[in-house]
């Protein structure tokens, strides 16, 4: 890593804890369980750098260490995205006939 | 061309995630941003998949179709009440990944690393391995395998903080001094240990500030490990991952009114804190059902306010129920959510969402509380520390100074418990013993369901 990749990489997180802060401070607590396992999901990514691993074949231990990290994180983002949604399709506004009612 | 292609993909996916979050901020608009994050994540896979490094597919393919079925079966399969679990189990298997590539890249190049990358692939691996024995025990103390009681020993901080500092220390040496083999896995293997330490003292009760940590850190484990392979998505997806964690955390503890550190190593619901809580008097009025019923069939507004104890009794959709039965007599019915009722962040507005409970019904501690004076019947389902008036009034109490849902406000209020023992905090709760207050025991889904009948005939 060059001194140039690795200020360009911290240009990079610094912006991404900024922007992370202005959206994920919005999120209101009725929804933090879902923000949970999105962000849950979302950090599977790393599935990219276990993907590579596995497959590179650099060596028999390091295509293992891969194999199971590939595993891990497909899990995670499966299970993630499969079970945020199942969670946001529950969360309903009340009946519009209810609502008329009241006013 | 073929690199240009890949980088575009992350660059897609990185903007995609964003916007999948920023869909969150509104129960509307938060499907159509996963949707958009689903897509992000699956273009940022195709574009890996035309890595030039790769050679073979075989283990590639095997890993992506046997976790996909893991992932798909528990995401579609798991109960909403065993949300924290499952959260548990997937921030332990985030880390863990992260934690094994750190380890396959250090092997790889035998240990010689440039001082930057091994200082990344330090934290990752650090991270990553105490985020999976962390949460694995967080994921046990949740499923009940071990005792959800906070395990506590003489001199427990002091051996944790040594233990820390010599797992630093061997990290820091290897910065300067790389190739290592032996202290390196050394490193690793006292990271795996610290995680247990770090989580064994801490109570079922502070788990919504552990689970958020914990959060935190397999996202900031992720956003190493693309400092180490110097990738800008994974940098991205991680840091929003650690900074989501760590929002909510600190929302926790502000829900608490208490400071990280007192939650992380104060121990708390230990027996040594338990008896400093003022002595109580009084008895605790048991009330009859019918009584109950009525006057919730004839109140004007009826605040339910659940915690934990809803969760284990499976008792929403009974909530639910009742709530129809109460509204279909003209009740208005609302609920008080407090944030950190539960074992997770926004576990209670899952659970009651689950059972078709409307989002506009629920209310969060602020909108609430100015509201109980007005409030016919507050029915408190297994809620107990978050209602707790002593954190209001009783400025000795450990619990003193944590905002709480005032349901002692209300003109009457119905305690639905278990039994007649402490919450997990192991605190007295001098709710119980006001005149004002009627006590339910037994299982509440059961308490529930004869209460629909009854307030049906009433």
């Amino acid at each position: 890593m060059t001194a140039a990749t690795l200020i360009s990489a911290f240009y990079v997180f610094a912006l991404a804890a900024f922007l992370g802060y202005q959206v994920i401070s919005r999120v209101p607590p009725l929804l933090h369980t879902p923000l949970m396992s999105a962000t849950n999901a979302i950090s599977g990514i790393s599935l990219v750098g276990s993907i590579v691993t596995a497959g590179a074949h650099y060596n028999t231990v390091s295509t293992i260490l891969g194999f199971t990290a590939v595993f891990c994180s497909t899990t995670n983002v499966v299970g993630g995205f499969v079970i945020t949604d199942r969670m946001l399709r529950m969360f309903k506004r009340k009946p519009a006939a209810k609502q008329e009612i009241k006013k | 061309m073929r690199t240009y292609f890949i980088e575009l993909s992350y660059l897609l996916a990185s903007v995609l995630f964003i916007l999948g979050l920023k869909g969150l901020s509104h129960p509307e608009s938060a499907k159509r941003g996963m949707h958009l994050a689903e897509f992000g994540m699956l273009m940022a896979i195709i574009g890996t998949l035309m890595h030039y490094e790769i050679v073979t597919f075989t283990w590639i393919i095997t890993g992506l179709v046997l976790g996909s079925l893991v992932g798909l079966a528990m995401g579609l399969w798991v109960p909403m009440t065993a949300m924290p679990q499952r959260t548990a189990l997937s921030h332990a298997f985030g880390a863990f990944a992260a934690a094994l590539v750190g380890i396959s890249e250090f092997y790889r190049h035998g240990g010689h690393l440039e001082t930057i990358t091994m200082a990344a692939l330090g934290f990752e691996v650090m991270l990553g391995a105490l985020t999976t024995t962390g949460s694995l025990l967080a994921f046990a103390k949740l499923q009940g395998l071990v005792r959800g009681t906070p395990f506590t020993y003489k001199g427990q901080n002091i051996f944790n903080m040594a233990l820390l500092a010599t797992t630093v220390g061997i990290f820091v040496y290897l910065i300067f001094v790389p190739g290592s083999m032996p202290l390196f896995f050394t490193m690793v293997g006292l990271a795996f240990i610290f995680g247990l330490l770090l989580v064994m003292p801490i109570g079922a009760a502070d788990m919504p500030v552990v689970m958020s940590l914990l959060n935190s850190y397999a996202g900031l484990a992720s956003a190493a490990t693309g400092f180490v392979l110097s990738n800008n998505v994974l940098i991205i997806a991680g840091t929003l991952d650690g900074f989501s964690g760590f929002i909510l955390s600190i929302l926790m503890c502000r829900a608490m009114n208490r400071s990280m550190t007192n939650v992380l190593f104060g121990a708390f619901g230990s027996a040594a804190v338990s008896t400093a809580g003022a002595e109580q008097t009084g008895t605790m009025r048991e009330v009859s059902m019918e009584d109950i019923a009525t006057q919730m069939a004839y109140a004007k507004q009826v605040v339910f306010v659940p915690g934990y104890g809803m969760a284990t009794a499976q008792a929403q959709h009974a909530v639910r129920e009742l709530a129809d039965t109460l509204e279909k007599r003209g009740v208005t019915v609302k609920y008080g959510i407090h944030p950190v009722a539960g074992r997770m962040p926004g576990h209670m507005n899952v659970l009651l969402a689950e059972a078709n409970v409307p989002y506009s019904s629920l209310y969060e501690l602020e909108q609430i509380n100015p509201e109980f004076p007005q409030t016919d019947v507050a029915v408190v389902i297994g809620a107990n520390d978050v209602v707790n008036p002593d954190a209001r009034d009783n400025p000795g109490s450990p619990i003193a100074g944590m905002p709480i849902l005032e349901v002692d406000h209300a003109k009457s209020v119905v305690v639905l418990k278990r039994g007649q023992g402490k919450g997990f905090s192991g605190l007295e709760n001098p709710l119980f013993f006001k005149p004002v207050t009627g006590m339910l025991y037994g299982d509440a889904k059961e308490t529930l369901t004869r209460l629909i009948r009854a307030v049906q005939q009433a």
